[in-house]
């Protein structure tokens, strides 16, 4: 079923076929190559390589919330640039309804946003002003952004005397809601959100979910979330993936990813996100064999952290 | 071409320069904002102006025949101003880049949905305006400060000059953009090369022929030289826009123009692409 989705009157019609998945990423694999230092030759070499996402398959369908569990240096941002037109990947592709993120960058351009996990703004202006300049970007009318940003920004939980000073003299949270606005802004087909509620409030926390189902659910939106926080991911999503080391290690829905950890734990009733995502990054994946050997999940997992401790001292 | 055809490409049209004036609004609003660094910055040409001017009024001390002092004084005033012009116009068009990068909005422009023609373009023309600001601002200062013989002006001549000059500076620029882009911590600092070396081959404040032979070609290829012997010319000889003087002044720099920009934006397509294979399009401060 192919339709022109026309989100903003003034906008070019953008062909899309709907049946197509949303987001499709295919044996994708980032390397970064460190710089060679000056009069490197002199140097010892070291590690030139960081394999920051390697790998990595996910079909994710239209309206799919899918949140990606990961540590820090896991590769999930990397994964959000290359999906983003920020990045090109080494190998393999990417894919926003069928359109590739390197040959037909602009088109995927106009069909995402993103959310990073730093509010990125020009800090002396106003929040009216920064969105402003991104509506007008997103090819927005000036008079339609304005009140489109008044809405967002209320709902968001702005005060509407903030909305005109500049951005400097907001907290981390409240910019942050203004990174979303932004992002909500030009109504996204699919919307990449890296990390969107660190640092913010509880209460703050919930308007930004309440907000994402809604896009989801008013706006057919399609969202890809990267996440620390285990009960948002649970929450929202309708399906978690644990990245760890650039690999995707699980992939699933949080029951059945519990549900799998549980059983091989020995548990008869369900564990948490957070022994979930403890069992897929564990520095080895601890397997039914390894449990049998060291007598428990627990004790299999602390001998196995040992062992790594060791020898990252070796090195 | 139909209907439908030549509505998506009025509105790609309309879509670009919504984008064009978006960046132009956001510089505004950013030199609004940073306004004490604004006066800052102003003050520092004027002063860097008068200093220059001093030379000129003191030649005749330094001299045992005749020195011109209007003349030399006047030669003086045009290389400050466009010198002021050049940088002010540089500075703008580097910054496309620096400053996004220092205020993390980088990967914001660069997944935006619009050609990297607009982004400069953009930008550019608000480096232009706020240029010619600052050095009309400059020359009535400086103006006040020496009695300048204007009669033999002619300022048709005057904005021709910057007009096409500034598009060879625009093409300059956005090369010299290219810097900040891939070196993410010491790109400003190298782009100040280009506009040195503009600066010593250019003949802004000496004839080009006192440069040393090899040097010399290096003016030939600087847009800076034809708009100063163009502005001299008219400035300091009422030479029209059509005169010989002039526009053996004005084809090179329609030829600068013509390659540079676009060479510009070519180069720099390059080097986004590289930056995106190597992750380089990202915050720093």
């Amino acid at each position: 079923m192919a339709i022109n989705v026309d989100t903003r009157p003034s906008e070019e019609n953008m062909l899309i076929d709907l049946t197509k998945d949303a987001v499709v990423i295919e044996d994708v694999t980032k390397v970064f190559k460190k710089s060679r230092p000056l009069l490197g030759w002199r140097k010892k070499e070291g590690k030139r390589e960081v394999r920051a996402v390697e790998d990595v398959n996910i079909t994710i369908k239209r309206r799919e919330i899918v949140g990606i569990l990961g540590s820090n240096g896991s590769g999930k941002s990397t994964l959000i640039r290359m999906l983003s037109t920020l990045l090109i990947p080494d190998t393999g592709h990417v894919k926003i309804f069928g359109y590739d993120v390197v040959k037909d960058e602009r088109m995927v351009q106009r069909l995402i946003n993103r959310v990073s996990v730093e509010a990125s703004f020009f800090k002396k202006l106003s929040p009216m002003e920064n969105l402003i300049y991104a509506a007008r970007l997103y090819n927005m009318p000036a008079a339609e952004a304005r009140a489109k940003i008044r809405a967002i920004l209320s709902r968001l939980g702005i005060k509407p005397d903030r909305i005109n000073a500049p951005l400097e003299n907001m907290s981390r949270g409240m910019q942050q809601k203004v990174a979303i606005a932004r992002a909500f802004l030009t109504s996204p087909i699919v919307l990449l959100l890296d990390e969107p509620t660190t640092g913010l409030d509880p209460r703050s926390k919930l308007d930004v979910q309440t907000f994402v189902r809604e896009l989801r659910d008013e706006h057919d939106a399609t969202i890809l979330l990267t996440t620390h926080d285990m009960d948002e991911a649970e929450a929202l999503c309708d399906r978690v993936a644990i990245i760890d080391a650039g690999r995707i290690v699980a992939l699933g829905d949080a029951l059945e990813l519990k549900r799998t950890v549980a059983g091989l734990m020995g548990r008869t009733e369900l564990v948490s996100m957070h022994e979930v995502f403890m069992h897929y990054t564990a520095s080895h994946l601890i397997t039914e064999d390894d449990i049998k050997r060291y007598g428990s999940w627990e004790k299999a997992f602390e001998a196995f952290e040992a062992q790594r401790e060791d020898d990252e001292e070796r090195e | 071409m139909t209907k439908k055809e030549s509505n998506t490409t009025m509105s790609a049209m309309m879509h670009q320069g919504r984008a064009i004036y978006a960046f132009f609004e956001r510089n505004w609003n950013i030199t609004k904002r940073y306004w004490a660094w604004e006066l800052v910055w102003l003050v520092y040409l004027i002063v860097n102006a008068l200093s220059v001017m001093y030379i000129g009024v003191n030649a005749q001390r330094f001299s045992t025949g005749k020195v011109d002092t209007n003349f030399f004084i006047l030669y003086l005033l045009i290389g400050t101003a466009v010198w002021s012009y050049l940088s002010v116009t540089f500075d703008g068009v580097t910054d496309v880049i620096n400053m996004e990068r220092w205020e993390g909005t980088i990967e914001y422009t660069f997944m935006a949905p619009i050609s990297r023609f607009t982004h400069l373009i953009g930008s550019c023309w608000y480096a232009v305006v706020h240029g010619l600001l600052f050095t009309f601002i400059q020359l009535v200062v400086v103006g006040a400060f020496f009695h300048v013989d204007l009669s033999h002006a002619n300022y048709l001549t005057v904005v021709f000059m910057l007009l096409i000059g500034s598009v060879s500076f625009i093409g300059f620029g956005i090369g010299a953009a290219i810097l900040p882009l891939l070196y993410t911590e010491k790109g400003m600092q190298m782009s100040f090369i280009v506009r040195a070396v503009l600066l010593l081959v250019s003949g802004v404040y000496y004839q080009i022929e006192v440069l040393p032979g090899w040097m010399q070609p290096l003016a030939r290829i600087s847009p800076a030289t034809y708009v100063l012997q163009g502005l001299r010319a008219g400035l300091m000889e009422n030479k029209p826009i059509w005169s010989p003087e002039v526009w053996s002044n004005t084809w090179p720099l329609i030829l600068t123009g013509v390659i540079s920009v676009p060479l510009g934006i070519y180069v720099f397509s390059i080097a986004e692409r590289y930056a995106k294979k190597t992750g380089r399009l990202k915050r720093n401060g």
